[in-house]
Formats: structure tokens, C-alpha cells, sequence
């Protein structure tokens, strides 16, 4: 048999391999990050983490509280490590100029005459003669190799402490009526562009079509005085969740009756003229036909407009206030990038937290994701 | 909130709609039993019935606004006295102003190229490529995730320490381990405005892939084989074949990642806030929307601007469904 080895196929398979690490990397190290302790992420990259590496730590003996009489001899025994996280001390040292004087298991001896052994697994001996006096134990240094170790506690410590909890709720209850509201209201609107004739149709999709490009900030200066205006008129707070649904409305209006209008005007058109036949009025065809055939038309809009509102920032910072009660997750984490600029353990943990949503959709339901891109650009 | 409230809270909003309309239809239907031959009338209230709370919305926040924003951009800052000109006059004697024209001159220049190109580089490469879809799942991904949470990726690949420390980010630590100087990109001058544009490019280059593959999948297999058996190169084929039947396809992705570009705002409110000169329009027009209780007329001017740049692809749009209209009928 003949192997034919295709070059020009190994170098598109390996331009393609290089393109998809490219792309992931970002991604992939976010993810890692969010699972590191948050010292470890402080002094390391997220790519050491996936090996064992040597680190050197700081650490510090019980004090003299904890010391044992033992046949004419003072001892504090201990572990070095907090909890067991499978490291191993390779060599210690006890001033910071030396780090690595003694090997494992080696004994040093103090300036106080004292002696100290420190074994492999963290374990520790301090041994002298006399009784030990200081309150503080004294500080050790060691070289250790650490394996691979992850931990949730900053999902606990982000979650609960920096609100991000609450956060994701809002956006909850922010994105579904946001998403649901243009959905049934547009649906009604692109049925009578398609299938009912009145006067101005032609025009009203015109306008349709040119309002699929402006820009929403064209908006937000009028939009906010309306509800600053509302809000004093009725002395209701300006800022509030329908406010932000009624936004969001408005500003995907135009891509969702664009797209139905795309998909419902290839519906077959006899199906239609038999229900008029048999008497049905607008509402029932529209209600027992067209919505039943719609379905896959309406689930890649909702993926669109849903991912849209949960990834909006602008429209949330502008209607929304920054109180824990009604700040959604992107503006959430926009403050914590500057209030917590420096505590990456956070700031990864709340950026993926963001993202598990349109993470999780994209990858159930990619598909229908997918056509609704398709259609709403080759078409548009 | 609790759980049942945001239950509440969503439930209430959804079902306002649906009993308005159920409501409202019902109410007709049951008019109209009593009144027999009134087909006509019967289906201009329904049509109003249908058309009534979309058409609110568009005039309420897309229509009315754009004029209003227009008018406002002639007026001072509360929106009382006309100006006349001088809030643009104002515009262009502005140096951050200018700074993010120029910014987004660049941006409409760079970003929507590069992610063509790449969206249809990788477009080829997956189509012929036992595991492409996987490919195309992981370069597309980045496309559901919010422009915040990506500008916090791409922050954390920019991170800098100092010469003596370790460097946590990645474009640092490469730098370093290639034996050169660690840097601290984002506040680089004129070249930070390229690494925020590569976080743009690293987004939308899924948008253009998806596109382009379903596009591609149109292209017919003889006319391909055809040219491989006359003995056409790969590269050939791609340049005389492909491109030339994807034309339209490039052209309307190209106008989607402009639109996007135009309005990017996201990105450098979360990474810079317009500092070391990467302000753009969009960032500049939200801080003169709130700076000083706010300036309504330079927001407008700002957001006009923004406007201008989209007249064109406005335009083109309309020209385009005209045709197709045409063509149908």
C-alpha cells in the first residue's frame, strides 16, 4: 500500500492547530486562574500551576506556648504547611540571606544554641536547652515543590463577600424579560409586515432596515431624560428594572422584527390562505400556525437578544443604579477591575462567574446560535 | 432580591404583554359576533392591535431619539439655549476629541480587516479538516462572552511586575523569557490602542468565520474540481474561486464589524477609560454624559458623530433591500 503524505494538508492542519491555541489560551488561562489559591496566583503564572514546581515560602514556628518539657529538653513540634496540600520541603533555611543552608531532615543550629530539624513533610523539631521566651515563633524559609492544586475558595469568597451573587440574579431577572418582552411584542409586529396589508407597510420596514444601524448611543441622552422626567412626574425612582427592559426593547427591536419578518415571509404562503378560507381570524393563524412553525426562528433570536442583554454594559450602566440591589454582573466586574485592580484571584473568578451563562447556551445550543447569525447578516 | 421576587419581578414583566394581547384580541373576536359583514373593519383593528406596542417602542426609543439628539446637540448642556454651531466648533478644538477620531479611524481600519481575513483564513482551513468543527467551536467562543469579561482576560495576559518580579502575564513572561524588558503595554502610547484592538479582532474573527463557512458551503464542488483537475494551486483556487463568490459575503461582514467598531465602547471603558490616548467617541460621549451632572448638547454632538459614520452603511442597506424588494416581486 502506498502512503501518500499530503504536505500542504499537514500544513493547514498545523496553521489551524496554531490559530485554535491562539484563541483558547486567553480563555483557557482565565479558568485555570480562578481555581488557584489567590498567594499562588499573586507570585506565579496560571502555567506553572499545571505542573509540580519548586516554590519558596516563608513560614513561621509556634511560639512559646506551645512548648513541651521532655527529659531536661524544651520542644515545639509542629507542621509548617496549614493544611495538607501534598507539597514537599526539598531544603530550609533560617535567615533570608541564606535560604537553602540545610538539607531535609538536617539539623541547624540557632544563634541561641537551639536546634531545628525540618522534615520533608512539613514537620518540624525545635529543641534547646533552655526554656524559649519569645511569643512569636521564629520564621523559617524553605524551598518546596508544589503539585498542581486547586481550590473553590474564591468562587465561596466572590459568590458571597464581593456580591457577586446578587449580581447574577439581576442580570437574571434583567435579561429574561428583556429578552421575552421583544420576542412576543415583535412577533405580532413582523406577522402583520408579512402576511396583513395596511397602509405605510413598505415604509415602516424601511425604517426597520435603517434603524438595524443606529447606534444606541443616539438614544441614551433623550431615553434618560424620559425617565429622569417619569420618575419626578410620578416620584417613582428614574432608574428601575422595566426601565431597563423597555431599553433593551427598544434597542433590539429592529434585529428581532428584521429576523422574524426574514423568516416568516418564506413560510408557505397556502398554508396561510387555507386557514383564511376555513374563516380564521389574524389572531388564529397567527397564534395556532405561525408561532408552531416559528419555533427554531424564535429560539435563535432569543440566543441572540438573551446573550446580547446578558453581555451588555452600557445600557445597564446608564438605566441601572449601582446599588447591590439592581448593579448587573458586567458593571459589577467593570468596578471590581477598578476597586480590585490588583486581585487577579477575584477578578478571574467574577469575570468566568459572568461568563458560565453565555458559556453554557453557547455550547448547548450552539447551533441555533449559529443560524441566527447567519440569517440576520447574509440575509441583511 | 430573593428567589421568589426575581420570579415575580419576570413574570409580571412577560405576561403583561401576552394578556394584552390575548386580551385585547379576545375583546375584538367577541365584538365582532354581534357585528356580522365588518371584515374589513375587524382586520384594521387587528392590525393596529398587532402593531400598536412595537411601533410605541421604535418611535419612543429609536425614532423620536434621534431627532431629539440631533436638536440637542445645537443646544447647551441642559438642552435649553441654542448654540448654534459652537458645541461642534467645541468638538473640533478638543484634543481628546480629535484623539478619538483619529483612534477611531484606526480601529474602523484595523479591526474589521484583520477579523475578515482571519475569519476567512480559518474558514477554508476548517472546511477541509476531519476535526474543523472543533476549531471552529473554540474560535468562535469568544464571541458569547461579554466585552467586560473579555477585557478582563486580556487585562490579566497584559498584567505587568516589575523587572525583578514574576511576571503572572503571559505577553510578559514571553517577552521576559525571550531575554527582553517586561512592559507595561496598555500604557504605551498609540501602540496600547492596538492591543485593546486585538481583543475587537479576537472576538469578532468568530463572527466572521461562522459566516463564511456557512457561505463557503455554497460555493459548488464541480466548479472545485473542475479547477483542480486543470491543475489550479490551493492558493490559486482560493484567490481566483473563492474570494470572487464570497464577494458580497466580505462586503456585509465587513459593514457588521464596523457598526460594532463604531460603537465600541465596552472595551476601553473597562481597560483604559480613555487613558494614554485610546480614547474613542463612544467612551468620550458616556463621560460627557455624566461628567459635571452631564452635558447633553457635546454628549449629542459626540453621538451624532458616531451617527455620520453609519450614514453610509444606512444607505447602502436600504439600496440593497429596494433591490431584493424588486426582485421578489
Amino acid at each position: 500500500m502506498k502512503i501518500k503524505i499530503n504536505f500542504s494538508s499537514i500544513l493547514s492542519q498545523l496553521l489551524l492547530l496554531f490559530f485554535v491555541i491562539l484563541w483558547i489560551t486567553p480563555t483557557f488561562g482565565l479558568f485555570i486562574s480562578s481555581f488557584r489559591d489567590k498567594d499562588q496566583l499573586a507570585i506565579s503564572g496560571w502555567w506553572t500551576s499545571l505542573v509540580t514546581t519548586e516554590v519558596n515560602e516563608i513560614h513561621r514556628t509556634k511560639g512559646k506556648k506551645d512548648q513541651v518539657e521532655d527529659e531536661g529538653f524544651y520542644i515545639i513540634k509542629g507542621n509548617l504547611f496549614k493544611k495538607d496540600e501534598g507539597k514537599k520541603v526539598l531544603s530550609y533555611g533560617v535567615t533570608s540571606k541564606n535560604i537553602n543552608a540545610y538539607k531535609v531532615g538536617e539539623v541547624a543550629i540557632l544563634k541561641d544554641k537551639s536546634e531545628i530539624t525540618v522534615f520533608e513533610n512539613g514537620n518540624y523539631q525545635l529543641k534547646s536547652k533552655s526554656e524559649f521566651k519569645k511569643k512569636k515563633g521564629r520564621r523559617i524559609f524553605i524551598t518546596a515543590t508544589s503539585p498542581p492544586s486547586f481550590t473553590l475558595d474564591n468562587y465561596k469568597e466572590v459568590l458571597f463577600k464581593e456580591g457577586l451573587g446578587q449580581a447574577f440574579l439581576n442580570t437574571i431577572a434583567v435579561a429574561l424579560p428583556a429578552t421575552l418582552i421583544p420576542l412576543i411584542i415583535c412577533s405580532f409586529f413582523s406577522y402583520s409586515l408579512t402576511w396583513m396589508n395596511f397602509f405605510g407597510r413598505d415604509l415602516l420596514l424601511a425604517t426597520i432596515i435603517a434603524s438595524l444601524v443606529v447606534p444606541l448611543q443616539m438614544s441614551l441622552i433623550p431615553i434618560l431624560t424620559i425617565y429622569n422626567d417619569l420618575g419626578a412626574l410620578f416620584n417613582v425612582e428614574a432608574k428601575s428594572f422595566p426601565g431597563v427592559w423597555m431599553a433593551h426593547t427598544g434597542f433590539g427591536l429592529a434585529s428581532t422584527t428584521f429576523l422574524l419578518w426574514n423568516f416568516m415571509k418564506s413560510l408557505p404562503n397556502e398554508m396561510l390562505e387555507a386557514a383564511k378560507v376555513d374563516g380564521a381570524s389574524h389572531y388564529d393563524t397567527f397564534v395556532r400556525i405561525v408561532i408552531p412553525l416559528s419555533i427554531p426562528a424564535f429560539a435563535s433570536i432569543f440566543i441572540l437578544q438573551f446573550l446580547w442583554v446578558w453581555n451588555d454594559l452600557l445600557v445597564g450602566l446608564v438605566f441601572l443604579d449601582k446599588h447591590p440591589s439592581e448593579i448587573i454582573l458586567t458593571a459589577k466586574l467593570k468596578e471590581l477591575l477598578g476597586s480590585r485592580g490588583e486581585n487577579w484571584e477575584i477578578l478571574t473568578t467574577g469575570a468566568f462567574i459572568s461568563m458560565t451563562v453565555p458559556l453554557f447556551i453557547f455550547f448547548s445550543l450552539q447551533r441555533f446560535f449559529i443560524r441566527g447569525l447567519v440569517a440576520g447578516s447574509v440575509k441583511g | 432580591m430573593s428567589f421568589f421576587s426575581l420570579i415575580s419581578t419576570i413574570l409580571v414583566g412577560v405576561l403583561f404583554f401576552i394578556i394584552y394581547f390575548g386580551l385585547s384580541n379576545f375583546i375584538l373576536d367577541f365584538i365582532c359576533r354581534f357585528k356580522k359583514n365588518s371584515i374589513a373593519l375587524e382586520n384594521s383593528v387587528r392590525a393596529i392591535i398587532f402593531i400598536f406596542p412595537a411601533f410605541l417602542v421604535l418611535f419612543i426609543f429609536i425614532l423620536y431619539p434621534v431627532f431629539e439628539t440631533v436638536r440637542l446637540s445645537f443646544y447647551d448642556k441642559f438642552g435649553r439655549e441654542f448654540l448654534g454651531w459652537n458645541n461642534y466648533l467645541w468638538a473640533i478644538n478638543d484634543p481628546n476629541f480629535r484623539r478619538s477620531i483619529l483612534n477611531n479611524l484606526g480601529w474602523l481600519l484595523i479591526v474589521p480587516t484583520l477579523s475578515t481575513f482571519f475569519g476567512l483564513v480559518i474558514a477554508n482551513l476548517t472546511d477541509r479538516i476531519w476535526w474543523g468543527t472543533i476549531a471552529k467551536s473554540i474560535i468562535f467562543m469568544p464571541m458569547a462572552i461579554s466585552f467586560v469579561g473579555a477585557g478582563v482576560i486580556w487585562k490579566f495576559i497584559y498584567d505587568y511586575r516589575g523587572t525583578d518580579d514574576h511576571q503572572i502575564g503571559l505577553l510578559n513572561a514571553i517577552v521576559v523569557s525571550l531575554g527582553m524588558e517586561p512592559q507595561a503595554w496598555l500604557t504605551i502610547s498609540i501602540w496600547n490602542n492596538l492591543f485593546l484592538m486585538a481583543i475587537m479582532i479576537w472576538i469578532q474573527t468568530g463572527l466572521a468565520l461562522v459566516i463564511f463557512s456557512a457561505a463557503l458551503r455554497g460555493i459548488p464542488n464541480e466548479t472545485l474540481e473542475a479547477a483542480r483537475i486543470d491543475g489550479a494551486s490551493e492558493f490559486r483556487i482560493f484567490w481566483s474561486i473563492i474570494i470572487p463568490f464570497l464577494e458580497r459575503t466580505i462586503l456585509v461582514i465587513w459593514t457588521i464589524i464596523t457598526i460594532l467598531v463604531l460603537r465600541v465602547f465596552d472595551i476601553i471603558y473597562a481597560m483604559t477609560n480613555g487613558e494614554w490616548q485610546t480614547e474613542v467617541l463612544a467612551n468620550l460621549m458616556y463621560d460627557w454624559m455624566f461628567r459635571g451632572g452631564g452635558d447633553s448638547g457635546r454628549g449629542s454632538v459626540l453621538a451624532c458623530c458616531i451617527m455620520i459614520g453609519v450614514i453610509p452603511i444606512l444607505f447602502w442597506n436600504l439600496y440593497r433591500h429596494r433591490q431584493e424588494q424588486k426582485y421578489e416581486n
